[in-house]
């Protein structure tokens, strides 16, 4: 059976489990469509929030992405991760004791203000809607990359699936596809990765194999020896101020996604939102303790098999073929002597490897069977999917629960804000999908932006809401507004208007650690000039930090 | 990590939980900040001569390290969490 035919039946099967699972979990009511009935277990949500956070790029690109930055990459690495510990220790427990439905509804209720309600609705939708447009994207790409389909055509089978789910489970439709989805994205990632670690080094683990043999000194010399970076250096293209601000971004970023911070509302308790954060870290790490060994060993594979060999030599490598006709690997024998040279210097370097080629390429450079093949497609699916489900569902709430029900009709019953929410929802998918296919010229930038502008607007503001009882509505709303008009201004100057980085050279990727001090500046120095919050407020504080009382959970499954 | 516990919440119950509660998330940051910022980043130079069995040090904890002490630290909270909410009788 062919490659093709293999993926075709895996993807169908994976769909067909997907919708399956959106089909069982339908539900009827806003609490369940929000917040699954705050009745999800801790470890479920765990995986749900592992599959909500993977997307297509940590998915296909991001160990390739880290074979080309060597040490550096550990921004990635650590940015991605470490905000998960600030959400367990500052955010998740008192979030989930506050219990409602959105990251507007506690910034609206906390700072007693109907303007800061829409400032933070109006972020929420910002920061997913750049997000999401990049993940239809993704789903377009896979198709075309494994199936041939147009990409158009990938992010309308892609819409349909994900508006079927997500429109008739709301977010515990969401959650339990997600789960399944996780199961499917780490298995596809984990059994190339077993298998390649096998052959460059003969240890099985990724990780282990990544320390304790010698693969890693032999990159680095080999990578020397091409004048390429020295692998496992520090600093090298990047200093080190800028690879601190830039993990600090990704760090407060990470915690402040509205989809990752209302998976924490679905759980029964403040004492399961605890351990929701770390199950969902240990399933995350999974991957990303895996992808740094990846980049090492097929990195150190590639260069081995391709470079210093004939033209003639690298043909008769089957993989070869395949990806060359996808313009992902391109030779060309610049000094015509015949045979091909990596180097560090774009003008006499013969072999260019695209970043995505480094996970894609891995089944077939390891000489798995082709099902391996077609699971790492609808790996790469599942990660696409899962992440712009949870995305459109912040989308839709903050429009349909926030703006709608919270602003615009408060008298709404249950069935017409059910209604809503599942209109809002379609609408978003059909934005997103819009997006997928006629990408606007931003859409590389948009990692940039969505963890700039989340770690410029909410970060601050749920923190100081929960830690500082003196904390106001005018310090709110000044800080939100400040920091993410600054970091916008920041960005889209820099990137697109031209604009000299300021502050030492730090990229715009690191830019939203200035937002965010300026947004907690402004937060604190605002508040103290202005009167303290009323003091049923600061009740409301005094609520969340303690667990008991957080309520029994609506629904159990 | 009380010393008295408390049947009664009352609203000094709940100044004494908060005051536990933020000591042990500074200790738990402090380690965070220390091997991410710190042995992976800040101290990236010095570490990449300490050699961690066929790799460097830092190498180590920017690539391993730091995320699975993240994880780790995670745990630690919620299960020392799980002991101050019962000591304090604020557990659910």
């Amino acid at each position: 059976m062919s490659v093709e035919v293999l993926t075709y039946i895996i993807v169908g099967i994976t769909f067909a489990a997907y919708i399956y699972i959106g089909y069982l979990n339908r539900v009827g009511t806003t609490s369940g469509f929000y917040v699954a009935g705050h009745g999800v277990p801790a470890i479920a949500n765990g995986a749900a929030t592992a599959a909500d956070w993977m997307s297509a790029a940590s998915f296909i690109s991001m160990a390739g992405l880290i074979s080309f930055l060597g040490y550096n990459g550990t921004f990635y690495l650590m940015g991605w991760t470490g905000g998960y510990v600030l959400l367990a220790l500052l955010l998740a427990p008192y979030l989930r004791k506050f219990g409602k439905y959105t990251v507007p509804d506690f910034v609206g209720d906390r700072y007693y203000s109907n303007t800061a309600r829409v400032v933070a609705a109006i972020c929420a939708i910002f920061v997913s809607l750049t997000y999401v447009a990049g993940q239809m994207r993704g789903v377009g790409i896979v198709f075309s990359r494994f199936l041939g389909l147009p990409i158009g055509w990938g992010v309308v089978v892609g819409m349909v699936i994900v508006s079927f789910f997500a429109v008739l489970g709301g977010m515990k439709g969401i959650t339990w596809t997600q789960v399944a989805q996780y199961s499917v994205l780490i298995c596809a990632y984990l059994i190339p990765a077993v298998a390649i670690a096998w052959i460059v080094t003969g240890n099985p683990i990724p990780q282990l194999a990544l320390t304790f043999s010698d693969i890693v000194p032999k990159l680095n010399q080999l990578q020397a020896d091409l004048g390429l970076i020295e692998y496992a250096k520090p600093f090298q293209g990047k200093g080190m101020l800028d690879v601190f601000m830039i993990t600090v971004a990704l760090m407060i970023g990470t915690a402040g996604l509205p989809h990752i911070i209302v998976r924490f509302y679905t759980v029964p308790s403040v004492r399961a939102a605890r351990y929701s954060a770390g199950w969902a870290l240990l399933f995350i790490a999974l991957l990303y303790t895996t992808a740094p060994a990846i980049a090492v060993f097929a990195k150190y594979n590639l260069i081995n098999e391709l470079n210093g060999k004939t033209p003639a030599q690298v043909q008769e490598l089957d993989w070869v073929q395949k990806w060359e006709e996808t313009k992902l690997l391109k030779f060309d024998d610049v000094n015509g002597d015949g045979v091909l040279n990596m180097t560090g210097e774009a003008d006499t370097n013969e072999i260019t490897i695209d970043r995505d080629i480094i996970v894609l390429s891995t089944p077939e450079v390891a000489k798995l069977s082709p099902i391996v093949i077609a699971l790492v497609a609808a790996g790469g699916l599942a990660a696409a999917l899962s992440t712009a489900a949870g995305l459109l569902l912040v989308i839709s709430s903050s429009l349909a629960h926030d703006i709608y029900y919270r602003l615009i009709n408060p008298n709404a019953n249950e069935a017409r804000r059910l209604l809503i929410g599942r209109i809002m929802i379609f609408v978003a998918v059909m934005f997103a999908g819009y997006f997928g296919i006629k990408p606007p010229g931003f859409v590389a930038q948009v990692v940039a932006f969505a963890f700039g502008l989340a770690a410029a607007s909410f970060f601050p503001v749920i923190i100081l809401g929960i830690f500082d009882k003196r904390m106001n509505k005018e310090g709110a709303i000044v800080g939100m507004i400040l920091g993410m008009g600054f970091t916008m201004f920041y960005i889209i100057g820099n990137r697109f208007a031209g604009m000299d980085p300021w502050f030492f050279n730090v990229s715009a990727e690191g830019i939203g650690t200035f937002g965010a001090v300026i947004n907690f500046v402004a937060c604190f120095v605002v508040s103290r000039l202005t009167p303290p919050p009323p003091p049923e407020i600061q009740e409301l504080v005094e609520s969340v930090r303690i667990p008991r009382g957080s309520g029994v959970a609506i629904e159990h499954y | 990590m009380a010393d008295e516990p408390q049947v009664n919440p009352s609203k000094g119950d709940g100044v004494a939980y908060w005051k536990a509660n933020l000591r042990l998330i500074i200790i738990l940051l402090i380690i965070w900040a220390a091997v991410s910022y710190g042995a992976a980043i800040f101290l990236a130079n010095p570490f990449y001569n300490i050699k961690f069995f066929q790799i460097n040090l830092a190498f180590w904890f920017a690539h391993q390290g730091s995320m699975i002490v993240f994880v780790i630290l995670i745990f630690v909270y919620a299960k020392m969490m799980d002991k101050i909410d019962r000591d304090y009788d604020v557990h659910e």
